[in-house]
């Protein structure tokens, strides 16, 4: 699948800014007054400015109000939704804590079980596509929430959570990885099942339709990066969860906190760039590639 | 809206010959001008007669080769339009309604003044068959002509989708295959017809006719044979004269 900035940007800020909106949710860090202001910035900034990136890969962005309708079958309607059921509520909670210097306790915890949710509906997003078998696996969900709340925990200098669940977010990562590289073949679809010629022998591609590209080339079947994805894996691996830990354990302080942050983003970068360019679509088959 | 209709009346798609079809993309161009000209924003190109010409097609024509075990390769030529299947999945992940199968036919469709080009329907689709215009920004996909199958003002001979009507072989049939009474449906019994990627489970209306079986070499390689190894009557004697010298 094409990695476009406008996606991977998406889903890694405001996957970020969500995982920092369910900590301050819960109260962690039980911050008011002007640090509580600090705090709400960053995560409205990374989980709004997140969102309105996911608008810039849109054709037709009049109609994206519409995108509200469907909620009954559509993930990425449910996600709309419940972005902004969670802005609104933590809005609510972070006027409070702001302002008042009140932490209204149930408010939070719902507007944390929202952010939760808008994750997961992110994820499901692409965990859906059964022509997607990579991203067509239950492991998809458990790695957007850990990357989510194992960032969200970092940026809620919450260290003593953050560690685990940094350590977590690695294992569930390394098992994505290990799990995606088998699910095309698992899902069973070739260019025989394709074109239904298998009956006859093992057909292959005569000519393409045109000489040139087209949308659906450009969109599902780049190809391009991935010669290199090995060692981006270890670099994206390192970056996020290898090098944050360690600057957690050594030391408390805020240079190796930021540090940490700065890296674990830019690993997770790393990682959903790989997301999307080792994603192979079935429709690859039809042009002889995958 | 997007939620897929239980059942629908009818399942009008299209029965696809690969025994038939010549590879003359007739059908690519019909169905280019035909929905360019008509319903829905024009199927753009972009750059057509520069060095990257790109453009919107809802049929493609691919080409394969296949090799029997016991016979040489045979070149099969592949239309591929929108299927309109059954379980449609491009219809159920549309955010804004834009998508939908009808319940009165099984025509699946795009609304564009609904659609926001998120281009997730593409992703949904396992067979390639929506296009997002480059220049619209909006999803377009194989209406299987509802602008004319519908059309009085149109002859009856032309209320076909128009890759059917132009077709110079005979390759692509378009009916009703929820009707077993159809003819369409009688020839998908006959010739065996088949669903493209089962195993993606969206069980498509459209169905393929694999090619028939090819007359192989070893059927004809008897006439081939020579009749007689050592030649008798004036080109024997030539030939014992010519040995003898
Ligand atoms: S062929 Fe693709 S676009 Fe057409 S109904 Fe099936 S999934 Fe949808
Ligand atoms: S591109 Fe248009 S039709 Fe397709 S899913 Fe998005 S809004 Fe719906």
């Amino acid at each position: 699948m094409h990695p476009a900035p406008s996606v991977i940007l998406f889903t890694t800020l405001s996957g970020l800014g969500f995982g920092l909106l369910a900590f301050l949710g819960i109260g962690q860090p039980p911050v008011t007054g002007w640090v509580a202001f600090v705090f709400y910035v960053i995560a409205y900034g990374l989980a709004v400015g997140g969102l309105l990136a996911s608008t810039f890969h849109l054709g037709n962005r009049k109609n994206a109000i519409k995108a509200f309708s469907q909620w009954r079958t559509s993930w990425l309607s449910r996600e709309a939704w419940l972005s902004v059921f969670a802005l609104v509520a933590m809005g609510l909670y972070a006027a409070g804590a702001v302002f008042g210097s009140v932490l209204i306790a149930p408010i939070g915890i719902i507007g944390a079980a929202l952010s939760v949710a808008t994750v997961y509906s992110t994820s499901m997003i692409y965990a859906q596509l059964k022509t997607v078998p990579r991203w067509n696996q239950p492991l998809t969900p458990v790695l957007f929430l850990s990357l989510s709340l194992a960032g969200g925990a970092m940026l809620a200098a919450a260290t003593m959570v953050a560690i685990p669940l940094l350590v977590l977010a690695g294992v569930i990562q390394l098992a994505w990885w290990w799990q995606g590289d088998r699910r095309f073949g698992e899902a069973g679809s070739t260019l025989a099942t394709a074109t239904g010629l298998g009956a006859i022998g093992t057909p292959r591609q005569f000519e393409p339709p045109h000489t040139g590209t087209n949308y659906l080339m450009k969109e599902m079947v780049f190809v391009v990066g991935r010669k290199h994805a090995r060692k981006l894996r270890t670099i994206a691996f390192a970056a996020m969860i290898v090098f944050p830990v360690l600057m957690l354990l050594v030391s408390g302080g805020h240079l190796a906190a930021g540090l940490a942050i700065l890296s674990h983003l830019a690993g997770t970068l790393i990682s959903r760039w790989l997301y999307f360019a080792e994603a192979e679509h079935v429709v690859g088959l039809y042009y002889g590639a995958r | 809206m997007t939620a897929l209709p239980e059942t629908t009346d009818k399942k009008l798609g299209l029965v696809i010959d690969l025994d038939t079809c010549v590879g003359c993309h007739a059908c690519v161009v019909a169905c280019k001008g035909w929905n360019t000209e008509n319903y829905g924003a024009p199927l753009s190109d972009v750059d057509p007669y520069g060095g990257d010409p790109v453009g919107s097609f809802l049929n493609r024509v691919h080409s394969y080769e296949v090799e029997p075990k016991d016979g040489p390769a045979q070149v099969v030529h592949f239309p591929k339009s929108c299927l309109h299947c059954e379980d449609a999945p491009c219809v159920t992940v549309c955010p804004t309604g834009a998508s939908y199968k009808r319940a009165e036919d099984g025509i699946v469709l795009v609304d564009e003044s609904a659609c926001m080009g998120c281009g997730l329907c593409a992703w949904a689709c396992p067979y390639g068959a929506r296009e997002m215009d480059q220049v619209a920004g909006i999803m377009k996909k194989c209406t299987l002509c509802v602008d004319r199958i519908y059309n009085e003002n149109l002859e009856e001979v032309d209320r076909v989708p128009a890759c059917v009507r132009t077709c110079p072989a005979g390759a692509r049939h378009f009916g009703d295959l929820g009707d077993p009474d159809s003819d369409v449906s009688k020839l998908v019994a006959a010739r065996g017809g088949i669903d493209l990627m089962p195993e993606q489970g969206t069980k498509p209306v459209n169905k393929y006719l694999p090619p028939r079986i090819k007359d192989r070499i070893s059927r004809t390689q008897a006439a081939l044979e020579p009749v007689a190894d050592t030649p008798t009557g004036l080109l024997g004697w030539v030939d014992r004269a010519l040995e003898k010298l």
